[in-house]
């Protein structure tokens, strides 16, 4: 299989502190890649690197055929690389619809068009309402997206996302802050669009990990210290005392 | 609430479109220029407004563009009469480059400003369009500090007079629209949702895709273009032109009527410079009136100290009407208005 993202050999240091440590990392087309590790600097890091402009030390991130390294946040979503934020990013002025139209424009070329009224543009309602309808928001479109529950901005983010058609979706926490109900239906969105899409899930939530993941990463200190499909991560003596054991214990 | 708003607004519109004829008819033709003032400054607030409250970029500078606009009527007046280059008098031409001057102008200092935030944004607008007051104050030949007394004005041909208020009433109504009419197209096609989705969440903005700054720096060189018509029409209306128009209070101003009128809606600055020009007639004679009838001592003086109300009442917009005055038509009251 094609890889669509490949990391090597990352190394981020602030100070003294090593937030990204020789990491590795590859996500193939069509696989979801989780990425898990106990709390520390180590994957937010890792999503600056990625989507924002966090340049690293040295290594190199390769997404698409291109180095993405110092290019500007904007050009990155035009490559395909869509995020959803860990702390909820939307427009919060503008209805469910709007936001999502918004991110449907983004990718229709500029947007240097003065005249034509969009909010009844059918080039950018109808993708913006088919977005809407995978995550399950279609009947809230025009509720203004600051009155939308958590939940429920949750899933706008993650139609913003769908909407500029990436060839990879970045999910940063998709279920944080999320009670139990919210999150089994986050789960459900997930995995009907598993299988179409490629799919980075940075989660604290194991059991969405873990029913939704391919492949996951271990995260310690900014290093990977397993790679492997859910059954071998769960079986892995190290990740188990690094991490796992953490989450025995506390139950 | 909404009809009422509408009705509202519809009502100040066409008292505008009557005032010449009411002025004449009861025999008060300062009227029609005390009018034309307040349209002129319509359409400069309109300008802002694009860039403060629809782009949330607070320019504290926008008295320059106005004092372009007016200067390209002043310099065409000098070289008209003073070198006998008539064609520098040109209506159309006047006007034509009182829309392109400021908006390149715009341009290369949004270049240059936008690429800061917040305090700074205001701060370096702030400081080119003092740089560019002080230009023209170095400027001898169009008259520096004292400014320049047009002895004639644009020339429109037959079309229309200059000279005539009320021909030059109904252009700045009739550019009111227009402005009015492209602005409300403008905010609400695929530029104006960048526009203003980059006012709500510029860091969305740019995950989804857009290079904000582009979409920005464009609306500031529109919004400079547009507030150069104002200058232009203004030089005509006080058949003067100074530097003391480009000062930065009159930058202060035009943000006090956007936010006074309601930030962010279409005819939200309309009313607010009308209702601060009124207030800047009205009130001094009203504390005047108001002193006689209490019987109070020097009341003639009294009237001059009219920014003592005005300023509380300011105040008073911001912390309990914060949708100016088209947000109190819309029921808007209180902190988030």
């Amino acid at each position: 299989m094609a890889e669509v993202l490949t990391i090597t050999d990352l190394v981020k240091q602030f100070g003294g502190l090593t937030a990204t440590d020789h990491l590795s990392l590859s996500v193939d087309e069509g696989e979801v890649h989780a990425v898990i590790g106990p709390d520390g600097p180590g994957k937010t890091t890792l999503i600056g690197q990625l989507t924002e402009d966090i340049t690293p030390n040295s290594g190199s991130i390769r997404f698409a055929g291109q180095d993405l390294t110092g290019m500007p946040v904007h050009r990155r979503s035009m490559l395909g690389l869509a995020r959803s934020f860990q702390i909820t990013n939307v427009l919060a002025d503008f209805s469910a619809r709007a936001n999502v139209a918004l991110a449907v424009q983004a990718h229709q070329g500029h947007s240097f068009r003065f005249w034509r009224k969009a909010a009844s543009d059918p080039r950018l309602v109808d993708p913006a309402m088919r977005c809407l309808a995978t995550v399950g928001l279609e009947d809230r479109a025009e509720v203004s997206a600051s009155n939308l529950s958590h939940g429920e901005q949750r899933q706008l983010e993650l139609a913003m996302a769908l909407a500029t058609q990436p060839s990879m979706l970045l999910l940063d926490e998709p279920m944080a802050g999320m009670g139990p109900e919210d999150s089994a239906r986050m789960v459900e969105i997930l995995k009907r669009l598993k299988g179409d899409l490629t799919i980075l899930l940075v989660e604290h939530d194991m059991d969405a990990v873990f029913a939704l993941a391919d492949r996951i990463t271990v995260l310690v200190y900014g290093r990977a210290i397993a790679t492997g499909a859910p059954d071998a991560i769960r079986n892995d003596p190290d990740v188990r005392t690094a991490y796992l054991g953490e989450e025995a214990e506390d139950a | 609430m909404a009809s009422f708003r509408y009705g509202f607004i519809l009502l100040v519109m066409l008292a505008l479109a009557a005032v010449p004829t009411v002025a004449i008819a009861i025999d008060e033709p300062f009227y029609v220029s005390l009018f034309t003032r307040m349209l002129v400054m319509a359409i400069a607030a309109c300008s802002l407004n694009l860039v403060l409250g629809y782009g949330g970029m607070v320019s504290f500078g926008h008295a320059a563009y106005l004092g372009l606009g007016a200067y390209v009527v002043g310099i065409g007046f000098y070289h008209a009469s003073n070198d006998g280059m008539e064609w520098a008098l040109n209506g159309w031409m006047h006007l034509a480059l009182a829309i392109t001057i400021p908006g390149l102008v715009a341009l290369l200092i949004g270049a240059i400003s936008l690429r800061t935030r917040g305090v700074y944004f205001i701060m370096i607008t702030l400081a080119f369009s003092q740089m560019l007051y002080y230009f023209f104050i170095g400027l001898e030949r169009y008259g520096g500090d004292d400014g320049l007394s047009l002895w004639f004005l644009s020339d429109f041909g037959g079309v229309m007079d200059m000279n005539d208020d009320v021909d030059l009433y109904y252009l700045s109504y009739g550019l009111l629209l227009v402005i009015l009419f492209l602005l409300y197209r403008l905010v609400n096609s695929r530029f104006g949702m960048v526009l203003k989705g980059a006012k709500s969440n510029e860091r969305r903005l740019m995950a989804v895709g857009f290079p904000t700054y582009r979409y920005r720096l464009v609306a500031f060189g529109i919004s400079g273009a547009i507030c150069g018509i104002a200058g232009f029409l203004m030089a005509n209306q006080s058949e003067f032109v100074s530097t003391a128009e480009m000062h930065w209070v009159h930058s202060g101003d035009l943000i006090v009527m956007v936010v006074l009128g309601g930030m962010g809606t279409l005819f939200g600055p309309v009313l607010g410079a009308v209702g601060f020009l009124m207030l800047e007639q009205y009130l001094p004679e009203l504390i005047r009136g108001g002193c006689e009838v209490i019987g109070g001592n020097n009341c003639g003086i009294a009237g001059e100290y009219w920014k003592i109300v005005f300023g509380p009442l300011l105040i008073m917009v911001v912390l309990f009407a914060r949708g100016g005055i088209d947000g109190l038509l819309q029921g808007k009251v209180g902190r988030n208005g």
